[in-house]
């Protein structure tokens, strides 16, 4: 086959790969938010992050003595759109400690989302390089991270919150963390 | 009785599609007139039983027949009747019926003007098109049937979404799939072509009205929905890079090729295995897009109702009906011969960049909206890399794009005169400084990006008015020689003067969003908010009743000195039945810039929180898509076109390669 035949089989060969993945996606048990993460039991990394709204800046040292949880948000983020009910209603309840973390965001633009979908954190460094998102190790947002009182970290979650996640784990998590 | 007689004339629409697909085929094969006849009736047939299915759809919806499953599950009686019509396609399965009923429309149009084809290849086109509908029609059938009745029936509906409650989203799901559906037109022709294995001027002539009735219809779509996010959904965004969103854009970019090139192989007859590729790609795009959107692989605002069955389903259409065209493309396109030469610097040189770059941002974007799937080694969808990815990778490449815009029209076919068109281009520099030097003055020295954006908006909307004078020779030649010759240009070329001016005003519209101003605060009654030289003033809140919800309504005042601009009535309405609240915000506008107001939430101390923007030009974001789609139907009615219908009245059965001069 001449190098000009092959050419022509290009489209195929990458439509090909394509369905591969799109398969991956639909295989039974396939579940998108069980990852394997190397920061699970690991100490959280530090980071030293500008405050939204002109707040005091959040670092990792504000984290003492208590379970917190960190959520990876922006406001171009659907899906986080999605979730902000959830930690909503873990915030008004007061369940969990919860810190946001705004990633390669316009402050300005994360100010409206808040105003638009509720404020659920406690404070909010905003993460403009995404470097404090990388030594996390976080895939995209949204994606939260629970650190417990010796500063490690012992639970991630991959995408939006749902209530079945805060009934089946973080309920349980805590309770396991409280115990210990 | 009635649903079920739906139901029944969509499964004889699936044997009418087998039909149809068979005997066209088979006519084609053996070049038997009479088979091929008695497809196109098949063609028709098949449009007929599909569009009675749909009737009974929308009957239910209309009479609120809730034992029907689909409508108890997607509507409610009490709310408006022009939403009980949305309702049908306002979730998956019935927005599956109105796709096929679009699907069948343009096989019934392609058998109804058959007749100025050439016989084989209407055959074949209907062929493609009859082994499509049989796998939507299965798909339906199989996995998303709208027809099943519900025992015992409720007593009342569930109701529609009420974000999807609104009149500008009623009618965007009906024209992008006008748009998308449509471009099954030109993969059919683009099959076909395979099959027959030649390309010529004439084929391209076939393909291209149909690829811009779908390009226009398409190009409307996304405008609609644009508006409508930008109006409900969010705080004045009008693009969010949405799967869903991107899902109907992949298709416009790869369609905006599509119709460039086809004008290459149609005057020039080169650029031919491109192009028909490009046509398997623009409607693979939009079946992908039907895949992402449906089968729940990624997160979306807008994402249907998930089933992995569907999923799985649509992925076995997509690999026979992507990998089988393009297998027919690795085996038959090296038989196309290659066309005529041409220097880089020529209109198809220019056309080609335009095509490079075209498909450079369908990539971009179809690699941002699937890089959740692309990590699927590693983790997980429902990620979303979002507006930084698109901002960094989708902007930059547009601009030399843009630029190409507003010369390549001044380039000769063939071998152009680069600098002999930068010098006709006068009149389009001077536009450009003008407009960066009035918007510089303007908004007092605003972001350098925003100054340059105008400009480039300048330069295609200056080339494109040099390039319709230069045609005409104008303040050259003696006045009735001008008006003779406006009068005898082709109407394709008044086509693409608008939608290339069209395109402009969206890119000044795109640009001046960094001129933006806002306000943001917490009002009491009385309380005034100053934006952008205006001042707003709160002067009461309410209660309002609407037919299917509650709304507070706020009463402002927009005043420009002392002089009163506007009365602006934002609401937060509440959906008691969904448990939702929805922002409808009140927009005062002058076409020339939206003065936008939401209302928020009360402090309960009396304060409500009181969104304010002043955005300048952003209506020419959505006014120049209209211009666009309005320039591809003046294209549409070029004569041109309806060579075909003389060529018919004349008794003669095939079209001549007949070259057009224009």
């Amino acid at each position: 086959m001449s190098w000009r035949r092959a050419i022509y089989l290009l489209p195929l060969a990458a439509f090909a790969a394509l369905a591969i993945y799109l398969s991956h996606g639909l295989a039974p048990g396939y579940n998108p938010e069980l990852l394997p993460s190397a920061m699970i039991d690991k100490p959280a990394p530090a980071f030293d992050l500008a405050g939204l709204k002109g707040e005091a800046r959040l670092t990792n040292r504000a984290f003492t003595d208590e379970i917190v949880f960190v959520n990876f948000f922006a406001s171009w983020c659907v899906p986080c759109r999605q979730e902000s009910p959830v930690l909503m209603d873990l915030s008004r309840r007061n369940v969990i400690v919860l810190y946001g973390i705004d990633y390669k965001d316009k402050p300005a633009d994360a100010e409206k989302f808040l105003q638009q979908y509720g404020d659920p954190y406690r404070r909010i460094g905003v993460d403009d390089s995404g470097r404090t998102a990388i030594n996390f190790g976080v895939y995209g947002v949204p994606e939260t991270y629970a650190i417990d009182r010796t500063g490690h970290i012992r639970w991630r979650h991959v995408g939006p919150l749902t209530d079945d996640v805060v009934k089946n784990e973080i309920l349980p998590l805590l309770q396991r963390l409280g115990a210990s | 009785m009635i649903i079920e007689l739906g139901h029944f004339a969509l499964i004889l629409a699936l044997a009418v599609a087998t039909l149809q697909a068979g005997l066209t085929l088979t006519g084609a094969a053996r070049n038997d007139l009479n088979l091929m006849a008695a497809g196109r009736l098949a063609a028709l047939a098949q449009f007929a039983l599909i569009a009675l299915a749909f009737a009974t759809l929308v009957h239910a919806y209309f009479v609120s027949d809730f034992s029907v499953a689909n409508v108890a599950e997607n509507s409610s009686s009490a709310k408006p009747l022009l939403y009980k019509l949305t309702s049908v396609w306002g979730n998956h399965e019935g927005s599956m019926v109105l796709w096929v009923l679009i699907l069948a429309l343009y096989g019934a149009a392609i058998a109804w003007f058959g007749d100025a084809m050439p016989p084989r290849l209407c055959a074949r086109v209907l062929g493609v098109k009859g082994l499509i509908a049989i796998g939507f029609l299965l798909f339906i059938l199989l996995t998303s049937n709208p027809f099943l009745r519900l025992s015992p029936a409720p007593e009342e509906g569930m109701g529609l979404n009420p974000i999807l409650q609104d009149p500008g989203l009623a009618f965007h799901p009906p024209f992008l799939y006008l748009g998308y559906v449509g471009f099954s037109v030109a993969f059919a022709f683009a099959v076909a072509a395979l099959i027959d294995g030649r390309v010529d001027a004439a084929w391209a002539r076939w393909v291209r009205p149909w690829t811009l009735a779908s390009w226009c219809c398409l190009t409307l779509g996304i405008a609609m929905g644009s508006w409508w996010a930008y109006y409900t959904l969010g705080w004045g965004g009008w693009w969010f890079w949405d799967p869903v969103e991107n899902a109907s854009l992949m298709p416009w970019l790869a369609g905006t090729a599509l119709l460039h090139s086809a004008i290459v192989v149609e005057r020039r007859d080169t650029l031919k295995s491109w192009t028909i590729l490009l046509a398997i790609l623009t409607f693979s795009l939009s079946l992908v897009g039907t895949f992402l959107v449906r089968s729940g692989v990624l997160t979306s605002v807008h994402a249907f109702a998930l089933d992995p069955r569907r999923g799985v389903f649509i992925l076995v259409l997509l690999c026979i009906a992507i990998g089988g065209s393009l297998a027919l493309y690795a085996w038959r396109a090296p038989a196309v011969e290659p066309g005529g030469v041409f220097a880089p610097i020529s209109r198809e040189g220019a056309l080609l960049l335009n095509n490079l770059i075209l498909a450079s941002c369908c990539a971009t974007v179809f690699i941002g909206t699937l890089y959740p799937l692309f990590l699927d080694a590693v983790g997980g969808p429902k990620l979303s890399v979002g507006y930084p990815f698109f901002d960094r990778t989708f902007v930059p490449l547009m601009i030399p794009l843009l630029l190409a815009v507003g010369l390549g029209p001044l380039l000769a076919w063939k071998r152009g005169d680069f600098l002999g068109a930068l010098q006709r281009l006068w009149a389009a520099f001077a536009a450009v400084i003008a407009a960066m030097l009035v918007t510089f003055y303007l908004s007092h020295g605003g972001p350098v990006l925003s100054v340059l954006g105008i400009g480039l908006a300048a330069w295609m909307g200056g080339g494109a008015i040099v390039e319709i004078a230069d045609r005409l020779r104008l303040f050259r030649a003696p006045w009735p020689d001008v008006v003779r010759r406006a009068l005898t240009q082709p109407r394709a070329s008044y086509g693409m003067t608008l939608a290339h001016y069209g395109l402009a005003v969206t890119v000044a519209g795109i640009a001046a969003s960094g001129f933006e101003q806002q306000g943001i605060a917490l009002l009491h009654l009385g309380q005034t908010l100053p934006v952008a030289g205006y001042t707003l003033r709160f002067d009461g809140i309410g209660r309002h009743e609407g037919i299917n919800y509650t709304a507070d309504r706020g009463d402002f005042t927009l005043l420009e000195g002392t002089r009163v601009v506007a009365q602006l009535e934002p609401e937060r309405r509440f959906f008691p039945l969904q448990q939702q609240t929805v922002s409808k915000t009140a927009i005062h506008t002058n076409f020339f810039a939206d003065f936008y107001l939401a209302l928020g939430d009360p402090d309960n101390k009396g304060g409500w929180a009181v969104r304010a923007y002043w955005k300048p030009l952003v209506p020419f974001i959505w006014i120049g898509g209209v211009i666009m789609a309005f320039g591809g139907a003046v294209s549409l009615s070029d004569r041109r076109w309806r060579i075909g219908i003389v060529a018919r009245r004349a008794g003669k059965a095939a079209l001549p390669a007949d070259r057009s001069r224009a």
